[in-house]
């Protein structure tokens, strides 16, 4: 007799549910991905403050375009780059409401550049999630503005060229130095213990909102497996080894003030990449 | 319901009638000839009375994103520009049009293509009415031809918008945007109370109570035949509005066997030369249209079964003339006078082109 | 009754709100009423129009390229707008700074030196009034009991106390304009 999953998964055996402000949509991300996790303690957050009905998100395009159908709670999809623009106008309009923006690299940091930057000066009272993964995932793998020098992708086969594509661009720092900014900091969620540190930023990101000092940006790296062209496990250790030089995890600034010892003008230019044999 | 008279501007009667409609929001971009409807704003600080949001944003790009943003919220939130930050407002244009979030968006008209120049045209018609950004849809677009009108048609649009969830354009230019004339004002509409909101929008990200599922405005649908499906519901829509919200003016079109088709400050040119043919012993009417979508298909149609002839006279090379020969089924002479690149013909040059191209 | 009006001059001499006054006098006796302002990018030193249209019908044209008066204050809106002037109707101008005076034989011309009378009395500010108070003294288009309620509407309520001084310049006006040439 053949063993099926409800006779393992019984309420008394359960020790880990699916948080209610998660819908029951199945997640299209790849195994492995960054999306899944950041979703999942972003989702428990609102659980945990108790917002659930007092929160409206706004999705990107690129891998999360469709992170609506996974948060229950309201949410706006927003063509590529302007989630900060349309998140101005909710909060504004609507002062009650915790709004909070989810974007990727593509899409905050090279087409929403302006909205990013302007929406982060103006001070509004938002959260920013921010995925870093050094590329463009859905289009294919293709540059990003966070791909690091040196590194493949689908419009750089030889590796990012500076003198072609220019530097990898740190935009959680530069946005760090806007007096609209109130907490800026970079975490990433590919171990418990980091998934732990991020989802303490994100609540701090949202509970921020209360305060009205301004934008609450939190940066997420994550692999990117597929567009790597690693297995998760790869991607993983290869994120440590070369994101994490180029793009330092920890909080940038607080209440305000840029934390000491971080030197927002920290400029990386020559970490050679570490190959992966696959 | 109309209360007391004042003078003022074209594009200040439009800032006026947003605070007065109970507009919740405008975001907007300084461009030449319209920037005063937001310096209106900004000095009559509506935030102290009504509590309506005004904001400066960074670009039209950013100012249509912002309309989508908080629009999607369910709240009346309205936008200005011209005709160069209007064609940078297309992305945004079409997904409000593609998630069906009410807004208003007014576009003084000025000549192009290009940077152009800062004086009135008509040379936006195609973009107001044949799409402008990409994919299937129309917006609703209203064409006032006075400052009364600049005043009364947001109080319209904001009844057709949440009506038929459809995007309002009030395609102007910078004449009647410039110009002064009396405009009767009318009492404060009080914006909507969160229970107006949450009735009036139901489809609205205001916050998910554990009553409902959770909202989501977006225009992706991955899935192409429930794609088709949705496209051939807000096809459907437009029929309907095609059926029941046209609107025009026929000033003389009864005994006329000329009529002169024009809208805006083109339709007020032709009345002058519909008044100078008439001293002439010309049989003229002129045919002013209101809506440019939904477009007076019928009454069009219609018109040219008993006159001579139409001139369509427009600030531009001629754009809708194909509209109105469709509808006219080119059954009787259609011809086209236009001036354009900021230029505004004169009365006598319409009736000079009347009784050249159409009367010979 | 419509009458058709350009007033052009330099930027700075009042020509817009001389056209805004005679407007809101306009609109406050009953008469429909446009003001049309010629813009461009300059903001000041330039020359400046304004269409003002009064009538007891709907109006129909803001632009015009012919009109009833035209009222020029400098040569190059005298040069621009002589022949803009209807058969049989009138120009206005100041003499101040004109070199060549008009020369149409089909219309009516009068000059008003309000100009010279303005800065005699030290009251250049309301050199516009005196030349309103010159053409309303031609073209009662406005009773006179209705001046002081327009230029209520037209000024800013902390400029109210100048309205007896407007009044006088435009009665002063009235004695100024002076005929050249009537039909």
């Amino acid at each position: 007799m053949a063993i099926m999953n409800q006779d393992i998964v019984k309420p008394e055996n359960l020790v880990y549910t699916k948080t209610k402000v998660l819908t029951d949509a199945v997640m299209h991300y790849c195994p492995g991905c960054g999306h899944g996790t950041t979703h999942r303690i972003v989702a428990e957050v609102i659980d945990e403050l108790g917002i659930q009905d007092k929160t409206v998100g706004i999705a990107p395009v690129g891998c999360s375009v469709l992170a609506y159908n996974y948060f229950d709670v309201d949410f706006e999809e927003a063509a590529h780059g302007r989630a900060p623009a349309l998140a101005t106008a909710v909060k504004r309009l609507n002062p009650d409401l915790f709004v909070f923006t989810y974007q990727g690299d593509g899409d905050l940091a090279a087409i929403g550049t302006a909205e990013t930057i302007h929406a982060c000066n103006r001070g509004e009272n938002i959260t920013m999630v921010f995925i870093n993964n050094g590329i463009y995932g859905m289009t294919g793998g293709q540059m990003a503005p966070t791909t690091l020098i040196g590194m493949k992708s689908q419009t750089t086969p030889f590796g990012r060229n500076v003198e072609r594509n220019g530097y990898p661009l740190r935009i959680t720092e530069l946005l760090a130095t806007l007096p609209g900014t109130y907490y800026v900091t970079r975490q990433s969620v590919h171990t418990p213990a980091a998934v732990r540190k991020a989802k303490a930023a994100i609540k701090k990101g949202f509970e921020n909102q209360k305060l009205k000092k301004g934008v609450s940006f939190i940066e997420i790296l994550s692999s990117c497996n597929s567009g790597w062209k690693m297995t998760p496990v790869q991607a993983n250790k290869w994120m440590e080894e070369n994101m994490f030089p180029n793009y330092p995890v920890g909080d940038i600034k607080v209440d305000g003030k840029i934390v000491e010892n971080v030197d927002i003008n920290r400029i990386v230019v020559d970490h050679p990449l570490t190959v992966v044999n696959q | 319901m109309a209360k007391e008279m004042k003078l003022m501007k074209g594009n200040e009667a439009i800032a006026r009638a947003m605070i007065a409609s109970g507009t919740d929001g405008y975001f907007g971009y300084p461009i030449t000839p319209q920037s005063e409807v937001m310096e209106t704003l900004m000095a009559e600080q509506p935030w102290e009375t009504t509590g309506m949001v005004v904001l400066q944003a960074e670009s039209e790009l950013a100012s249509i994103n912002m309309v989508y943003g908080g629009a999607a919220t369910g709240k009346k939130v309205a936008t200005s520009s011209s005709s160069p930050g209007i064609s940078l407002m297309q992305e945004g244009l079409t997904y409000l049009a593609g998630a069906e979030v009410p807004c208003l968006i007014m576009n003084a008209m000025r000549g192009g293509p290009g940077l152009g120049t800062i004086q009135p045209a008509q040379s936006d018609y195609f973009q107001s009415v044949k799409g402008g950004g990409h994919g299937d849809y129309q917006l609703y677009t209203i064409a006032p031809a006075s400052v009364q009108e600049m005043y009364d048609f947001v109080f319209d649009a904001w009844d057709i918008a949440f009506k038929y969830r459809i995007p309002v354009l009030i395609l102007t230019d910078g004449a009647i945007g410039q110009c002064m004339e009396k405009c009767y004002v009318r009492d404060y509409v009080p914006r909507w109370t969160e229970e107006e909101r949450r009735k009036n929008a139901p489809w609205g990200c205001w916050g998910k109570p554990a009553t409902r599922g959770h909202n989501v405005v977006t225009s992706l649908e991955l899935e192409s035949s429930r794609q088709e499906v949705f496209n051939l519901k807000l096809q459907a829509k437009y029929r309907e509005m095609e059926q029941k919200e046209v609107r025009y003016e026929a000033l003389n079109c009864d005994d006329a066997d000329y009529v002169l088709v024009a809208y805006g400050t083109s339709s007020r040119i032709a009345m002058k030369a519909m008044q100078l043919g008439r001293e002439k012993g010309l049989k003229i009417g002129v045919f002013r249209l209101i809506t440019l979508f939904p477009f007076p298909k019928k009454e069009i149609n219609d018109l040219a079964k008993h006159v001579k002839g139409m001139l369509c006279v427009e600030m531009s090379a001629g754009q809708m003339i194909e509209d109105v020969k469709l509808a006219a089924n080119c059954s009787i002479p259609i011809e086209h006078f236009g001036r354009f690149g900021g230029i505004i013909p004169t009365s006598e040059e319409v009736l000079e082109a009347l009784e050249k191209q159409i009367i010979k | 009754m419509t009458e058709e009006l350009i007033i052009a001059g330099f930027g700075g001499q009042g020509v817009l709100s001389m056209g805004k006054i005679l407007v809101y006098c306009a609109a406050e006796e009953g008469s429909e009423v446009l003001w049309m302002p010629a813009y461009g990018p300059e903001q000041r030193g330039g020359t400046a129009n304004v269409t003002v249209i009064v009538s007891s019908e709907r109006i129909s044209s803001p632009i015009l390229s012919k009109f009833d008066t035209a009222i020029v204050l400098n040569q190059q809106s005298l040069d621009k707008f002589e022949s803009a002037v209807k058969p049989g109707g009138t120009l206005i101008f100041d003499p101040n700074g004109i070199t060549h005076e008009p020369t149409r034989k089909d219309i009516n011309i009068y000059k008003i030196a309000a100009t010279e009378k303005a800065q005699e009395m030290g009251i250049s500010k309301v050199f516009n009034m005196m030349v309103l108070g010159g053409y309303l003294k031609l073209k009662p288009i406005v009773s006179s009991e209705f001046i002081e309620k327009g230029l209520m509407k037209a000024l800013p309520a902390r400029h109210h106390k100048l309205i007896p001084q407007n009044i006088e310049a435009i009665e002063i006006g009235k004695g100024l304009i002076q005929a050249v040439q009537t039909l």
